[in-house]
C-alpha cells in the first residue's frame, strides 16, 4: 500500500485515504478530432517500465486533485504536484539512479556518539 | 511420564500442570507449554495426518509454522478451524482436535489406495487423464475429484468469535524475536526510533538458546532473558510474542497476525488481532529454515528435521524416538546428537555425506562413543508407519551396494539451512544464489524501495544468510543500528559477542545417494503435503516445463498450505539439475505473503454484520422504520421500498401505494436524491459542458432536466436542475450517483478547466426533500399556509422559495410520477417535523406515504428511463429519446457520440413492451429473432430493461430496449422464459399512462 503526500494541504498519507484517476497529462480530444486523437485520449495508455505520471484524489483528505510521478518498478515516488500542470516537470522525468553505496553503509557506525 | 516424556529437559513446559485433550476422540494428555504436536509425540502419537495425494501416514517433520504434515481440525461446529499446524498451536485445556485427510481412520485409511497407483499417478496425471470422454468430466471426474480434494473441513455456521484489528506505526518493526531480532531491536532502540518487535512463538530466543550459543559470555537463555527485560524497560519498544510478521507490503506496510492469550479474570482475547502497521524500516530478523534430504522414504513418521528433532527434547522434554540416526550434510545437525545424548537418548550412528576430516562438533559427538558414517548416505528408510530402520550407502554412489543395516525408531535429517527470505522477497527484493553456503540470500543491491526510493527492509541474522551465530548476532547489531539512524533516530551501544564452535563447509545434496536412480528416486518426497517426489519435477522437466515457475504448477510443488517452505529449494535444485543448468539460472518461483495463511476472520475482522458498511439513513428514517418499511439499499442509504400494513404482502402494498397517489396523494422520501449546488461567473458555461442540454439559458426560477454522459457517450446520470439565481444553479442526481456526479464535477473544475471561476458544493444530507404527489398534493400543501403554490404563481417545472407553515422551504414543482408534484425541501433537522404535518394536514385526503417501488411502477407507467435500469454504461442519450446535443458545440460525451458505432440506426431504443396476455414480463429477458448468430447462439434484438405490474392499468408493462425500436411500433416479440416456454410481447410507445400530461395540473 503505496504512501503519497498530497501537494495541496501537504499531508503524508496512506494509499486508502486517495482515489486514483489513472493516467496524467491527457489531452482532450473534443468534437471534430481524428478517430485516432480520440482513441488516444479515451482509450490508449502507456504502461511503462519505469516513471509514470498519474492522477490522485486526496478523496478522505481535502479533496484535491494532483498528480504523481512514480517508478512502476521501485515503487519510489519521485515527486506529487499540482494537476494545473500541462506537462510532466522535467526534473522527475526520470527517475535518479538509487546510490546502492549509500545503502549499504551503515551510517550509524560511524555517527559520532 | 509417558514413555516419550523424557526425565529432563522441556524448558518451555511446565511439569507440574497438566493438559487435558481429546485427539479423534480420544482422551489425551499433556503438559501446560507444549505444542499440540509436542503432546502428541510425548503420547507416542508420531501418525499425526495423511498426505493430499496419496493419503500417506504422516507425522511432523518440524517444530515450527514451516510444518506441512502435523494438519489438525481444531474444535467443532461453528469454531472449526481447518488446517491448523500441530507444531505452532499451544495446547489448552479441553482442546478438541481431529486429524484429516483421512478414512475411516487416520491409521486406517481407505484413500491410502491412491499411494499403491503411485507409478501410474505421476505429475499432471489429472491434466492428462480426464480429457476424454468430454461428458465424464462433468458427470463422473469431478464430482469425484471434488470428493477427494481439499484438506480440512470449513466451520459450520457464524464464527461466534470476535476478530479485531489494530493499526500501529513504527520507525522499525523487527520480525522474529530470536537473539538476533532482540539485538537489532536493542540496538535500534537507543536513539528513541518506536520498535515494534514481533516474534511468532510464545517465548524469545529463537533457535539460539536450543542451541547452546554463548553470549557476552553468558549462555543464550540468560542473555535473552535480560535484554527482553531491558526493552520491556524502554518506553519507545512494544514486543508481541505470538504474533507473526506475515506479510510486506508497498512502502513499509506490513501485517502482522496475532493469536492473544486470554487476558484473565474471564475477559476473553479476541481469537485473533491482526495488526496494520506502516514502518520505516522492517528488519527481516526471521532466521532460516532447515531443508530435508532427499532419500528412499525420508516422509515415513519418526523422520524428522534434525532441529526439530532437538527442539522437541530441549524444548519439551520429549524423546521423538528411543534410539534415533543423525543423517546430514553440515555440522549443525551434530548439535542433534549431542542434545539427543545428554538427554538420555540413543543415537545410532550420525550418517555425513561429507568425506571431510570431523570439526569441533562432530569430535565432541565422536568423543561420546557415536559412531560417524562419513561419507555415506540413507539408501533408504524402513517402516510404514513408522521408522524400524535405515540402511546405508556410500554417498558417492548409486545406492545400489548397502554397506550397513541400522535398527532405529527416528531419524533426524538435516539438508542444511535456508535463509528465509520471504519478507525481504514479498515487496519485491531479490535473492542470490550463494554457492559456497548453498543458499539463496537476499541480495543488498537488489532491495524492496520505499516510496523515497530508500531500501526499506533489512535482512539480519540467518535470514540474511549469516547462519552461524556470532555472525549472525554481529550482523543483526548492524541492523539495527542503520535502521535507527535510516529512520532519524542513530544510537549507539556496543555489539554483544557470541561465542560457538567452529562449522566446517556445507556439501549441497540435493538427492541421496548422489547418483540414485528411479527405485529409490520414486520414494524420494520433495513436497510432503502434496505428495511430489523428485521422479515428479524429473518428469515435468522431461515434458518441458523447464520454467521453475512453470514446473510448480505442474507438479504441485509448493503450493499447499506451508507453500513451499521446506520443498522449494530441493525441488528447484532437482529441477535445474534434470534441466543440466545451474541453480541461480533456473532461479527461484516468487515468494508472496502471507507467510502463513491468514483466516477469513482476521482479514473481516470487526467488519461483518452492522459494521460491514456504514448506511446512511434520512431525517426521516425513523419514521419509516415504525410505519412498516421494508428497505432497498440504495448505495450505502436505506430507502424504503414499500410500508407493508400488517396482513399485507409488500407487492399488495406497492399497489396501494401506487393507487392512492393516483387517485388523492402520497408522499416520498426524495432526501436521497443527490443536490449539487453550482455557483460562480462561469458556472453556466461549466453546466453546458456537463449535460447533454443547455443549461446556462435556463431562467432563473425554473427547472429543466438534464442528462450527463461520460466522454465515451454513454448515459451516466440525469436529475432536474433548478436555476437559483444569476450565478447559481441546483443540480439534482440520482441517489446512487450524488457522489460520482460531485467527483465528476471537481475532476474537471481541478484537472481541465482549472481557470473557470465556479465553486461546486455537494448539499445532499444538508437538506431534507420531500416529494408529495397526486391530485390532491397542492390543496395538502396549502393546508399548511404561507407560501402561494397555485398554478399561476407556480408553474409545472418552477420553483419558489418562502415560508410554508413554519418552515422555511424551497418548493419545486416537479413530477416523476406523472402527478401534480411538488419536491420540498427543508434544512435537515426540520425533515421529521415537515413530514408530520404533511401527514397530519393531509388526512383529510387520506394521504400515505410511498416506497421507491411506487415511484419506479409510476414512472415505468409515464416512460421515464431510471438510470442503472434502462442504462448500463453502454446506452446513449439517443437511444433512449433524451437530449443528444446535437446542436451543441462541446459537452463532455459529444466527441465519443460522434462516432460511427453510437450513430447506427441498427442500435437498441428505447420502446414500451406489452405482453399480449397482460402478464408481466421477466426482468432482463431478451427477445429472439428465430435465427442464429455465427457462434450458434440464438440472435437477440431486445431486452426488458424494466417491468412491472401497473395497478393502475391492471396490466404488466415493461420498458426495454429493442433493435430499431421507434421504427417497429406494434411488432410483436417472441421472449424465452426458461427452458421450454416463451412470451409475446407488443412494441409499443413507452409512455403507458396519461400520455398528453394533463394529470400534472392536478
Amino acid at each position: 500500500m503505496l504512501m503519497l503526500t498530497c501537494p495541496c494541504c501537504g499531508v503524508s498519507a496512506e494509499e486508502t485515504e486517495f482515489a486514483p484517476g489513472g493516467a496524467a497529462h491527457l489531452r482532450r480530444a473534443g468534437p471534430g478530432t481524428p478517430d485516432d486523437a480520440f482513441e488516444a485520449y479515451m482509450f490508449q495508455r502507456d504502461n511503462p517500465r519505469g516513471v509514470h505520471f498519474e492522477r490522485w484524489r486526496h478523496a478522505y483528505g481535502c479533496g484535491k486533485w494532483f498528480l504523481a510521478a512514480r517508478c512502476t518498478r521501485t515503487l519510489r515516488v519521485l515527486g506529487t504536484y499540482s494537476a494545473r500542470t500541462t506537462e510532466p516537470p522535467a526534473d522527475l522525468a526520470a527517475e535518479p539512479p538509487v546510490d546502492l553505496a549509500a545503502d549499504l553503509r551503515a551510517p550509524a557506525a560511524e555517527a559520532p556518539a | 511420564m509417558s514413555a516419550h516424556r523424557l526425565e529432563t529437559g522441556g524448558r518451555l513446559i511446565d511439569r507440574t500442570r497438566r493438559v487435558r485433550f481429546t485427539f479423534d476422540d480420544a482422551p489425551l494428555r499433556g503438559q501446560a507449554g507444549d505444542t499440540l504436536a509436542s503432546a502428541l509425540l510425548a503420547e507416542g502419537r508420531m501418525l499425526q495426518g495423511r498426505s493430499f495425494k496419496y493419503h500417506r501416514p504422516r507425522g511432523p517433520v518440524t517444530a515450527d509454522s514451516a510444518e506441512p504434515n502435523a494438519l489438525m481440525g481444531l474444535d467443532t461446529g461453528a469454531r472449526a478451524e481447518p488446517n491448523v499446524r500441530a507444531t505452532s498451536v499451544q495446547l489448552s485445556e479441553g482442546m478438541v482436535v481431529h486429524s484429516q485427510n483421512r478414512w475411516p481412520s487416520l491409521a486406517f485409511d481407505v484413500g491410502r489406495i491412491a499411494d499403491r497407483l503411485a507409478r501410474v499417478l505421476p505429475a499432471g496425471f489429472y491434466y492428462k487423464t480426464f480429457l476424454w470422454p468430454r461428458p465424464f468430466w462433468k458427470h463422473v471426474y469431478e464430482p469425484l475429484i471434488r470428493r477427494a480434494a481439499g484438506l480440512g473441513r470449513a466451520p459450520e455456521g457464524v464464527d461466534p468469535d470476535r476478530y479485531e484489528q489494530l493499526h500501529a506505526f513504527a520507525d522499525v518493526v523487527v520480525a522474529g524475536g530470536g537473539v538476533a531480532g532482540l539485538a537489532a531491536a536493542w540496538a535500534a532502540a537507543q536513539g528513541g526510533a518506536r520498535v515494534i518487535v514481533l516474534e511468532e512463538t510464545g517465548h524469545w530466543g529463537g533457535r539460539a538458546v536450543v542451541d547452546g550459543l554463548v553470549i557476552d559470555g553468558h549462555p543464550a537463555e540468560a542473555w535473552v532473558t535480560a535484554t527482553v527485560a531491558a526493552l520491556e524497560g524502554l518506553a519507545n519498544v512494544t514486543l508481541r510474542t505470538n504474533t507473526s510478521l506475515t506479510a510486506v507490503h508497498d512502502h513499509g506496510y506490513v501485517l502482522a497476525d496475532e493469536w492473544p492469550q486470554d487476558a484473565g479474570a474471564g475477559i476473553a482475547a479476541p481469537r485473533q488481532r491482526l495488526w496494520r502497521i506502516r514502518a520505516g524500516r522492517v528488519i527481516a530478523a526471521n532466521g532460516a529454515i532447515e531443508r530435508p534430504l532427499a532419500f528412499a522414504g525420508n516422509d515415513v513418521p519418526g523422520v524428522m528435521l534434525a532441529s526439530a528433532v532437538r527442539d522437541y527434547a530441549v524444548n519439551y522434554g520429549v524423546a521423538v524416538g528411543r534410539r534415533v540416526v543423525v543423517v546430514t550434510n553440515n555440522d549443525d545437525a551434530y548439535r542433534t546428537a549431542l542434545a539427543l545424548r545428554e538427554a538420555g537418548v540413543e543415537v545410532a550412528a550420525v550418517v555425513d555425506a561429507r568425506d571431510t576430516l570431523p570439526g569441533p562438533l562432530a569430535q565432541q559427538v565422536r568423543a561420546h562413543g557415536i559412531p560417524i558414517h562419513d561419507g555415506s548416505a540413507i539408501e533408504a528408510v524402513q517402516g510404514d508407519i513408522g521408522v524400524t530402520g535405515v540402511t546405508l550407502c556410500r554417498h558417492s554412489g548409486n545406492g545400489a551396494c548397502v554397506s550397513a543395516q541400522i535398527a532405529c525408531d527416528a531419524v533426524a535429517m538435516s539438508g542444511g539451512w535456508s535463509p528465509a527470505v520471504h519478507l525481504w522477497s514479498h515487496a519485491g527484493g531479490k535473492v542470490v544464489w550463494d554457492a559456497d553456503g548453498a543458499m539463496f540470500r537476499p541480495d543488498p543491491a537488489q532491495g524492496p524501495t520505499g516510496h523515497d526510493g530508500a531500501v526499506f527492509v533489512i535482512p539480519a541474522g540467518a535470514a540474511a544468510g549469516a547462519l552461524w551465530g556470532p555472525q549472525a548476532l554481529a550482523d543483526a547489531h548492524a541492523a539495527g543500528l542503520r535502521a535507527a539512524a535510516e529512520t532519524g533516530h542513530p544510537g549507539h551501544t556496543p555489539a554483544p559477542v557470541a561465542e560457538a564452535p567452529e562449522e566446517r563447509a556445507i556439501l549441497p545434496v540435493w538427492t541421496m545417494p548422489e547418483g540414485a536412480g528411479p527405485r529409490l528416486k520414486s520414494r524420494m518426497f520433495l513436497d510432503f503435503q502434496n505428495d511430489v517426489k523428485v521422479t515428479d519435477v524429473e518428469l515435468a522437466a522431461r515434458e518441458g516445463f523447464e520454467s521453475v515457475e512453470h514446473a510448480k504448477r505442474y507438479t504441485t510443488l509448493g503450493m499447499a498450505t506451508d507453500q513451499g517452505k521446506l520443498s522449494n529449494i530441493n525441488g528447484l535444485a532437482v529441477l535445474a539439475a534434470a534441466r543440466g543448468a545451474g541453480i541461480a539460472e533456473t532461479g527461484t518461483t516468487t515468494f508472496r505473503p502471507p507467510w502463513t495463511p491468514l483466516t477469513l476472520g482476521a482479514i473481516a475482522a470487526e467488519a461483518r454484520g452492522e459494521l460491514f458498511q456504514a448506511v446512511r439513513e434520512t431525517p426521516m428514517h425513523a419514521w419509516h422504520a415504525a410505519h412498516g418499511a421494508r428497505w432497498e439499499p440504495v448505495g450505502q442509504w436505506r430507502r424504503p421500498h414499500a410500508y407493508v400494513r400488517p396482513g399485507e404482502t409488500p407487492a399488495k402494498a406497492v399497489n396501494r401505494e401506487v393507487l392512492n397517489t393516483r387517485q388523492t396523494v402520497g408522499v416520498l422520501d426524495a432526501s436521497t436524491l443527490g443536490k449539487i449546488l453550482v455557483r460562480g461567473p462561469d458556472a453556466g458555461r461549466f453546466l453546458d459542458m456537463l449535460y447533454t442540454g443547455t443549461m446556462s439559458t435556463l431562467a432563473v426560477g425554473r427547472c429543466r432536466y438534464g442528462v450527463m454522459c461520460t466522454e465515451n457517450g454513454f448515459v451516466f446520470d440525469d436529475g432536474v436542475v433548478a436555476r437559483i439565481d444569476a450565478t447559481t444553479w441546483l443540480c439534482h442526481t440520482t441517489t446512487g450517483g450524488a457522489e460520482a456526479v460531485h467527483g465528476w464535477m471537481e475532476d474537471w473544475l481541478q484537472c481541465e478547466w482549472w481557470d473557470w471561476k465556479v465553486h461546486v458544493i455537494d448539499l445532499t444530507e444538508q437538506l431534507a426533500q420531500i416529494a408529495v404527489a397526486g391530485p390532491n398534493a397542492r390543496r395538502v400543501l396549502q393546508k399548511l399556509g404561507g407560501m402561494d403554490l397555485s398554478a399561476d404563481a407556480l408553474g409545472h417545472m418552477r420553483w419558489a422559495a418562502g415560508r410554508l407553515g413554519d418552515f422555511d422551504a424551497r418548493v419545486l414543482r416537479v413530477s416523476f410520477s406523472g402527478e401534480l408534484g411538488f419536491e420540498v425541501a427543508v434544512p435537515a433537522s426540520q425533515g421529521p417535523a415537515l413530514w408530520d404535518r404533511l401527514m397530519a394536514a393531509g388526512a383529510e385526503w387520506g394521504i400515505m406515504p410511498y416506497g421507491t417501488e411506487a415511484l419506479h411502477v409510476m414512472r415505468a407507467e409515464k416512460g421515464f428511463i431510471m438510470v442503472g435500469d434502462e442504462t448500463d454504461g453502454t446506452v446513449t442519450p439517443g437511444d433512449l429519446g433524451l437530449p443528444t446535443g446535437a446542436k451543441k458545440a462541446d459537452f463532455l460525451g459529444k466527441r465519443g457520440l460522434e462516432r460511427s458505432h453510437l450513430r447506427d440506426p441498427e442500435r437498441w431504443r428505447l420502446v414500451g413492451l406489452e405482453t399480449l396476455t397482460g402478464s408481466v414480463l421477466p426482468h432482463g429477458a431478451y427477445s429472439v429473432t428465430g435465427g442464429y448468430t455465427d457462434t450458434y447462439q440464438r440472435e437477440t434484438d431486445g431486452r426488458v430493461t424494466s417491468s412491472y405490474y401497473s395497478p393502475t392499468l391492471g396490466r404488466g408493462i415493461a420498458l426495454g430496449l429493442v433493435r430499431r425500436g421507434p421504427e417497429r411500433m406494434g411488432e410483436v416479440l417472441t421472449f424465452p422464459v426458461g427452458a421450454a416456454s416463451q412470451m409475446k410481447a407488443r412494441i409499443v410507445d413507452p409512455v403507458f399512462f396519461d400520455p398528453q400530461g394533463g394529470r400534472l395540473d392536478g
